[in-house]
């Protein structure tokens, strides 16, 4: 197969932009744990109020000093449906659903998880400003879809 | 003498595909008019609707309904242009097939309209539609197959009669297409067959939510390029014809043909990238595999522009980029595709954000994703789609595509264009300050949420603007359409349109390329490699599955 010289040029400046990319992506993942949200952890969607940490929604601080903050989901809203944690500290949002498929995104950061039922959602994220930031729910769950949301205090210690 | 075209029973068919098709558009379209006011609370609905209803049909009426019956039409008329008339069983599985399709698409619709499917297009478990929905979607699948295998057929008979020639360049990017299209589907129809349909009609309890959504999503990406790829035979066969040049390269189309089949289907991951239940590593390779179509698209952008250029210094273009202005620029069927091609930029860019793994993040189920659709499938698919139109629906009518046609064209061109760059860009803005897709409206009392629309762009006024203006440009076409099927002057033999098929010298093209049991093996090796553990692991550790809900 015949190949015009421009062409060759051109294919191999794709290729070195393409293993590039993929380099970036994949050290700042693996090597710097920015992965994206994510979990292996199962659990009975209609058996959530006995199963740890979802028996007890809310934020728990934990040995290391980092906080732990569960979530349960349900058409439209989130139990529970006010958050505090400090600024500054890491954050491990654990989230998951009673009913349909919703997400949970921080608007103004990179915190935006899908919350499927049966599963459970790990994104650990640390507020470096503190205020009061919007969190919504961005996967269509039903009528009441677009009035899903709440808010999240962010103060300082 | 009057004007030829392709066999009767082949006109027939195709004019069938392209009425429903076109039928999808012009009421989605006015979906999307309904969508772009009801967000910004400019428009009240009767109690009887409800915009979830309305995007649901949108999505299904543009996405499914307009791209598919327009493809099939496209391809029964290229295959029996390129390949010969159809014999009496290509031309009776076809009406099968589309009347299947049909069939398919009459249920799901009328389930959409009576409230009972306001679950969009992607239809996600645990909500759950009226069954007949479900059904719906599978004899929509069905349907499309069977007009697939009798397409197929053809390209068979015809291979048997010539035998160790390589097909046109036409023929051969239908089969491909087609192969693409009927491997993709054994996700949803799995999921639709096995999954939804025996939760629906409550035969059982439960469904398996992460591995509906892994089935529905290694159909969704290819999905895309089975909308792409016939746009892309557009460009690589018809364009060049149209501006007066030749295929650049026979075997590098064939090839990025090849690639497009191998890596758009091992990829579904990458719209999942957010959600639990896929390990990390899965979620990575599926990565990998996705830019790995860079490859393909960055062939095809050469291949345009060097026919382009090759073209325009032929017509006597000097310099660095005189050859540009030497382009047939007053030809909407030249102009449509090109406008549709630079779209493509920006379009593609997109997409690599979307797929860089954390970095989509930031735009997961955001407006941007929304924005980022309309100027993929929304525009460089669709344009090039209304681009054929404009010569396919004449050629198949024996009518004149007349000059006063012509300047409506341009003009629908023109201002799907604008209205589509205000729309999109508004879109993508938003979705980059967070507010979130498919929602009704937009008022979250919060001061991050309200300072969204502050914007210039992203204001509510020039997302509105960009649809009314949309829709009149899709009210204008549908104007054209139904001109040139049967309003315009009937042609004679000098004023008939033809069917533009460019020459491509298939002579140095290596056989292999044609060799289909090779490259569906590697695509069912690559799909194996991606898909198997992961979607193992879902099984073997599912959660209790989940009941039926309706949220709506
Ligand atoms: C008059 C022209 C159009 C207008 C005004 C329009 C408007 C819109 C708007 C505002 C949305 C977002 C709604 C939301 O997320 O809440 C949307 C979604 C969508 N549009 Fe369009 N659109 C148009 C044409 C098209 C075309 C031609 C296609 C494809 C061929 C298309 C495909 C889609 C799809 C797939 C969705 C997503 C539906 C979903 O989220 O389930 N649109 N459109
Ligand atoms: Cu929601
Ligand atoms: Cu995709």
């Amino acid at each position: 197969m015949h190949l015009h010289k421009y062409e060759k040029i051109w294919l191999t400046f794709g290729f070195a932009a393409l293993i590039i990319f993929l380099s970036v992506v994949g050290v700042s993942a693996f090597h710097q744990g920015h992965t994206p949200a994510g979990g292996l952890q199962k659990v009975d969607p209609d058996n959530l109020e006995s199963t740890p940490p979802f028996d007890n929604p809310g934020v728990h601080e934990k040995k290391d000093g980092s906080y732990e903050v569960a979530v349960v989901a349900e058409a439209f809203g989130y139990t529970p449906g006010k958050i505090q944690v400090p600024a500054g500290e890491k954050v491990t949002f654990k989230v998951t659903s009673k009913d349909v498929t919703h997400s949970f995104s921080i608007v103004d950061t990179n915190v935006n998880m899908m919350v499927v039922p049966g599963q459970v959602n790990e994104k650990t994220h640390v507020f470096r400003d503190p205020g009061k930031y919007l969190i919504v729910c961005n996967e269509y769950c039903g009528s009441g879809h677009h009035f899903m949301s709440m808010e999240i205090e962010v103060v300082d210690q | 003498m009057t004007a030829v075209s392709i066999p009767n029973p082949e006109r027939k068919l195709a004019l069938t595909n392209l009425g429903i098709a076109y039928t999808a558009f012009i009421v989605g379209t006015l979906c999307g008019l309904l969508q772009v006011f009801i967000r910004n609370d400019a428009l009240q609905l009767p109690a009887w609707l409800d915009y979830y209803q309305i995007l649901t049909a949108h999505g299904v009426l543009l996405a499914l309904i307009f791209t598919t019956f327009f493809i099939f039409g496209f391809f029964q008329s290229g295959m029996s242009r390129t390949l010969g008339a159809f014999g009496p069983k290509v031309v009776f599985w076809n009406w099968v097939g589309l009347i299947i399709t049909a069939t398919g698409t009459v249920m799901a619709t009328v389930m959409i309209v009576s409230g009972e499917a306001s679950v969009l297009y992607t239809f996600y478990a645990p909500m759950m539609a009226n069954g007949f929905f479900y059904v719906g979607l599978a004899l929509f699948v069905v349907g499309t197959w069977v007009q697939s295998f009798a397409l197929a057929g053809h390209y068979l008979v015809w291979r048997k009669e010539n035998k160790g020639e390589k097909s046109p360049l036409f023929a051969y990017m239908t089969v491909a297409t087609i192969i693409l299209w009927i491997i993709a589907c054994l996700g949803v129809v799995a999921a639709v067959l096995f999954q939804f349909i025996p939760w629906a009609f409550g035969w059982k309890e439960s469904i398996n939510v992460e591995l509906s959504r892994s089935l529905f999503w290694y159909f969704g990406h290819p999905l895309v390029y089975f909308w792409l790829l016939p746009a892309y035979i557009g460009w690589y066969v018809i364009v060049p014809k149209i501006i007066g040049g030749k295929v650049f390269s026979d075997s590098l189309a064939r090839l990025s043909f090849i690639l497009f089949i191998l890596f758009s289907i091992p990829v579904g991951f990458h719209h999942q990238l957010t959600e639990p239940g896929i390990a990390s590593f899965w979620k990575f390779l599926q990565t990998i595999l996705t830019f790995m179509v860079i490859v393909p698209s960055l062939m095809t952008a050469f291949s345009m522009f060097a026919v382009f250029e090759t073209r325009g210094r032929e017509l006597g273009g000097k310099g660095l980029f005189g050859w540009f202005r030497k382009l047939p620029w007053k030809d909407v069927r030249f102009t449509s595709i090109f406008i549709a091609m630079l779209f493509f930029i920006p379009g593609g860019a997109g997409g690599i954000i979307n797929a860089s793994f954390q970095m989509n993040e930031v735009i997961h189920n955001t407006l941007w994703v929304v924005g980022h659709f309309h100027i993929t499938v929304g525009t460089p698919v669709a344009m090039t789609f209304f681009g054929i139109t404009f010569w396919l629906i004449p050629f198949l009518t024996k009518r004149v595509f007349t000059k006063a046609l012509q300047r409506l064209a341009l003009i629908q061109i023109i201002t799907w264009s604008i209205g589509m760059v205000l729309m999109s860009t508004a879109q993508h803005v938003l979705g980059l300050f967070g507010a979130p897709r498919r929602t009704a409206y937009t008022g979250y009392q919060h001061e991050d949420a309200l300072a969204w629309f502050e914007g210039i762009i992203s204001n509510h006024v020039t997302m509105a603007v960009g649809g009314s203006i949309l829709f009149l440009s899709a009210s204008l076409l549908i104007f054209i359409v139904v001109q040139l099927a049967w309003f315009a002057p009937m042609a004679e033999s000098a004023t008939q349109e033809t069917f533009p098929i460019a020459e491509s010298d298939a002579r140095e093209t290596p056989g292999i390329l044609e060799n289909w049991k090779v490259w569906i093996g590697v695509a069912l090796v690559l799909i194996a490699v991606a898909y198997t553990i992961p979607v193992a692991d879902m099984i073997q550790h599912a959660p209790p599955g989940s009941g039926g809900f309706r949220t709506w």
